[in-house]
C-alpha cells in the first residue's frame, strides 16, 4: 500500500498531462479551422459581391432593351398611359339562348330542364 | 542546542535531597528537553507542509477556477493572430429608391512587375502587349531593363485578364488586390453618380476617392468603415431616369439641339426622382477636359448650368401679385405695348390687347403684363421673394458641382432689373432652381429643398412661402396654359397636366447681346394639375422644331412635346394611372344586365 500510493499517483499526474496536453492540441485544432472558416467566408462573401455586380450589369436598362428589341415575339414594349384600363371596358359575356338549354335536356343530362329564362353564363 | 547549565539545576538538587540518582535525572530531563523540541520540530514541520499544501491547492484551484470560468462564460472568437483577408468592400454601395444597384465595388486585381524577378523580360514584354492593346510591347520592354526594381502595369485588370496573364508563367509579374467601382448602368445616372479615381495606392490596397457628383458629394460617407455594408439609398428610381434620358436622346436627336436637361422631383419632399444632362458621359470611364469652347459631357448642366430661364419666372411674380393681394386671378393687367422705360423697350410676342387679366398674362405669356406688376411691387419685394424661394443661392443639392451652380443676380436691383426679372430675363439659375421653386409654391405654398437621398420627409408649417389659397389660384392658371395657352402639346389625356413654358434667347458667349437664332427653351410642368405629386423641368439647348415650313424655336414648340412624351412614359413608371376620360358610351354588348 505504501508502495502503491506514489505509483497512483504518478499514473494520475501522466493521465491527467496527456489530457491537459489533448486539449491544448484541440483547441490550437479549432483555432485554425475558425481561421480556415473565415478565409472561406471572405471569399464567399467576395464572390458574391462578384455575383451581385455582375446581375446588375447584366440587368441594366441598355441589355434588357437591346434584348426586347431583339426578341419581338415576347411583345413587350415600354409601359404608357394607354395600357391601363378601366373595368367598364371589359365586356359582359352575352346572354346563352334558349335553346342551347333545350339540347342539353335532349342530350339526356338526366336533369330537369331548367325554366325558360334568359341567363347569362355566371348565373349557373 | 543545549545549553549546559553552569550550576546544577533544581531538579539534581531536589534529586540528591530525595537520594536518587542526579544521571539518571540529569538523563531523565534531557530526554525531556529533546522530546519537547522534537514535537517543537515537528510542529514546525508540520506548519511548513501545511503551508505548502495550502499553496499548491491555491494555485491549483486558482487553474481550476479558470478553467470553470472559461466552460461557464459564452464563447467568443479567440483573436491570436489575424490572417491577412483582403476586406471585400471598403465603399458602401448605391443604390435607387428600389433597391437597384447603381454603384458597387468589384474586387480585381492589378499587375505589377518585380523586375529582379523576371526571368524573360523580352518575353513577357511581348506576352503583356498581346493582352493589353494599349500597353506598346518595346516601351514596356525598356521600362523593365532601365534599372528599376518596380514597376506599376495595370492598375486593375479583369480576371480573365489575370488568367492570360497568369498563363504566360512569368514569375516576375505579380498581382495585387485592387478594389475598382463598377457602374453597371453605364451612362444611365451618370451625372448623379460622377466617378472616381484611385487615390494612395500600394500593391495590396488602395483608396477610391470620389472625383465628381455624390461620390465626391458624400464621399466620406461611402468610404466610412462602420457604414460600408450599409448601401446609400438615394430617391433616384433608375426605371424613370431611363425613360427620362431616352425621351431626352430621342428629343435631342429630333430638334438637333446642342443639349437636354430634365429634372423630375416630387412636389411635396424635393426628392429629385431622376436628374437627367445630355450630353452625358460613362462614369466607368470618365472622359478627360475637352478643348475650351467645347461642350463637355462632364458637365451638369441640370445642376451646374445656370441660364436665363425666361417666362417660366413670370409664374414667380403672380406669386407675388396674388400673396400680396396686389391682384386677383381676374384682376385686369396693362399690356399696352411696346412699354417704354427709359430708353428701354419692352414688347410683347404678340399684340394681346390693351389688357388682360391676371390669368391671361401668364396663359399667353405676356412680358408687359409682368412687368407693371412688378413695378407695382418694387425691387426689394421681389428680391426678398426670390430669396425666399431659394433662386439667388446654390441648392443644396448633394453633387459635388451644384455649389457651382450659382445664379447670376444684378449687382444693382434696379427698376429695369425688377422689369426683366419679372419676365426672367437678367437673372441666371439652373434647372434644378426652377423645379424646387416651383415645387415650393405649387405643392400648397411650403419650401422643398432639393435631394438626392430617400426619405426626406416634407417640410412643416415653417418652411411656408405662400398661401394654400395662392397656390390653388397658380396651380389653375397654370392648367389653363396648357389646355388654352402656349403649352398645349403638354396636354397628355388623363394626367392633367399643367406648366408654364420659358423661351429665352441665348447670350453670346463673349458679351456681345443674344443671338437670334438660338433659345433656350424650357418647359416647367406638374402633374397632375389639382394636387401635384411631380414637378418635371425639361430644358433644350438650342433646339429648332422643322416640322413645319418654318423654323420654329419656341418652347411650345420644343421643350413641351419633349416633356409631353417623358410624362407620358414616365407616370405609368410611377404608378399613376390616367384618370378616364369619360367615354360617351357604356354599352358593351348592348344589353345592361346589371344596374349599377
Amino acid at each position: 500500500m505504501r508502495v502503491l500510493a506514489p505509483i497512483a499517483a504518478l499514473l494520475l499526474v501522466l493521465g491527467f498531462a496527456v489530457w491537459a496536453y489533448g486539449v491544448n492540441y484541440d483547441a490550437k485544432d479549432a483555432l485554425d479551422r475558425v481561421e480556415r472558416l473565415e478565409r472561406q467566408i471572405a471569399a464567399e462573401r467576395e464572390a458574391i459581391g462578384m455575383l451581385e455586380a455582375e446581375w446588375a450589369y447584366l440587368n441594366r436598362p441598355d441589355r434588357l432593351a437591346a434584348l426586347v428589341a431583339a426578341h419581338p415575339e415576347l411583345g413587350l414594349m415600354p409601359l404608357v398611359p394607354e395600357h391601363f384600363a378601366e373595368i367598364d371596358v371589359v365586356a359582359y359575356p352575352p346572354p346563352v339562348p334558349v335553346a342551347a338549354a333545350g339540347f342539353a335536356a335532349i342530350a339526356g343530362s338526366g336533369e330537369a330542364p331548367a325554366p325558360l329564362t334568359l341567363r347569362t353564363e355566371e348565373a349557373e | 542546542m543545549i545549553r549546559r547549565p553552569l550550576r546544577p539545576l533544581a531538579r539534581v538538587l531536589w534529586a540528591r535531597d530525595k537520594g536518587l540518582d542526579p544521571d539518571a535525572e540529569e538523563a531523565a530531563r534531557r530526554a525531556r528537553a529533546l522530546n519537547r523540541q522534537r514535537v517543537e520540530e515537528r510542529r514546525r514541520a508540520e506548519w511548513r507542509l501545511m503551508l505548502l499544501g495550502v499553496t499548491f491547492v491555491f494555485a491549483f484551484g486558482a487553474v481550476a477556477g479558470q478553467m470553470a470560468l472559461l466552460a461557464a462564460t459564452e464563447p467568443a472568437e479567440p483573436r491570436i493572430a489575424r490572417a491577412a483577408v483582403p476586406l471585400t468592400t471598403t465603399r458602401a454601395d448605391i443604390v435607387d429608391r428600389n433597391g437597384l444597384v447603381l454603384a458597387t465595388n468589384l474586387v480585381t486585381s492589378s499587375l505589377y512587375a518585380e523586375i529582379p524577378h523576371l526571368v524573360d523580360a523580352r518575353a513577357a514584354a511581348d506576352g503583356l502587349a498581346g493582352i493589353f492593346p494599349e500597353l506598346d510591347a518595346e516601351r514596356v520592354y525598356r521600362q523593365m531593363t532601365d534599372g528599376r526594381s518596380f514597376m506599376w502595369l495595370r492598375r486593375a485588370i479583369s480576371p480573365e485578364q489575370r488568367q492570360a496573364v497568369h498563363d504566360l508563367g512569368e514569375p516576375g509579374l505579380r498581382f495585387g488586390t485592387r478594389q475598382m467601382r463598377l457602374y453597371p448602368n453605364g451612362a444611365r445616372a451618370a451625372h448623379i453618380l460622377g466617378g472616381v479615381s484611385f487615390g494612395a495606392q500600394d500593391v495590396h490596397t488602395t483608396e477610391i476617392v470620389g472625383r465628381a457628383g455624390i461620390e465626391r458629394a458624400l464621399d466620406a460617407r461611402l468610404r466610412d468603415p462602420a457604414r460600408a455594408g450599409e448601401a446609400l439609398r438615394l430617391s433616384i428610381d433608375l426605371r424613370v431616369q431611363n425613360a427620362l434620358r431616352d425621351v431626352l436622346a430621342d428629343a435631342m436627336e429630333r430638334f438637333t439641339a446642342a443639349g437636354a436637361t430634365g429634372v423630375l422631383m416630387r412636389a411635396d419632399t424635393g426628392e429629385v426622382v431622376a436628374l437627367v444632362s445630355l450630353p452625358d458621359f460613362d462614369p466607368n470611364d470618365r472622359p478627360g477636359p475637352v478643348d475650351e469652347g467645347a461642350r463637355s459631357p462632364r458637365f451638369n448642366q441640370a445642376a451646374q448650368g445656370t441660364y436665363e430661364l425666361g417666362s417660366t419666372y413670370k409664374l414667380f411674380t403672380a406669386a407675388m401679385a396674388l400673396e400680396r393681394q396686389v391682384a386677383g386671378p381676374e384682376t385686369m393687367i396693362d399690356t399696352r405695348g411696346p412699354m417704354r422705360w427709359g430708353r428701354f423697350l419692352i414688347r410683347d410676342f404678340r399684340d394681346y390687347g390693351p389688357e388682360l387679366s391676371l390669368t391671361d398674362v401668364i396663359v399667353k405669356s405676356s412680358n408687359i403684363g409682368t412687368a407693371h406688376l412688378a413695378l407695382t411691387m418694387g425691387a426689394e419685394a421681389q428680391q426678398a421673394f426670390l430669396g425666399e424661394l431659394g433662386l439667388l443661392a446654390p441648392t443644396g443639392i448633394e453633387l459635388s458641382e451644384a455649389a457651382g451652380g450659382v445664379p447670376l443676380t444684378p449687382a444693382n436691383w434696379s427698376e429695369i432689373s425688377t422689369i426683366t426679372i419679372s419676365y426672367g430675363h437678367g437673372i441666371t439659375a439652373t434647372p434644378l432652381h426652377l423645379a424646387a421653386s416651383y415645387a415650393s409654391i405649387l405643392n400648397g405654398g411650403l419650401r422643398v429643398t432639393p435631394t438626392l437621398l430617400a426619405g426626406a420627409t416634407p417640410p412643416g408649417e415653417e418652411a411656408r412661402v405662400v398661401s394654400p389659397e395662392t397656390s390653388r389660384q397658380l396651380r389653375s392658371m397654370l392648367r389653363q396654359v396648357v389646355t388654352r395657352g402656349t403649352a398645349s402639346f403638354a396636354d397628355v389625356p388623363g394626367y392633367e397636366v399643367g406648366g408654364k413654358t420659358g423661351t429665352a434667347d441665348k447670350p453670346r458667349a463673349a458679351g456681345g447681346g443674344y443671338y437670334d437664332d438660338r433659345v433656350i427653351a424650357t418647359f416647367a410642368g406638374i402633374f397632375p394639375a389639382s394636387d401635384p405629386d411631380y414637378v418635371l423641368v425639361v430644358t433644350l439647348d438650342e433646339p429648332t422644331d422643322r416640322s413645319g415650313r418654318e423654323p420654329r424655336r419656341t418652347a411650345g414648340w420644343t421643350a413641351v412635346p419633349a416633356a409631353a412624351e417623358a410624362i407620358r412614359r414616365v407616370a405609368p413608371l410611377l404608378g399613376m394611372r390616367p384618370n378616364p376620360v369619360r367615354a360617351a358610351t357604356r354599352q358593351i354588348s348592348g344589353v345592361e344586365i346589371r344596374g349599377e
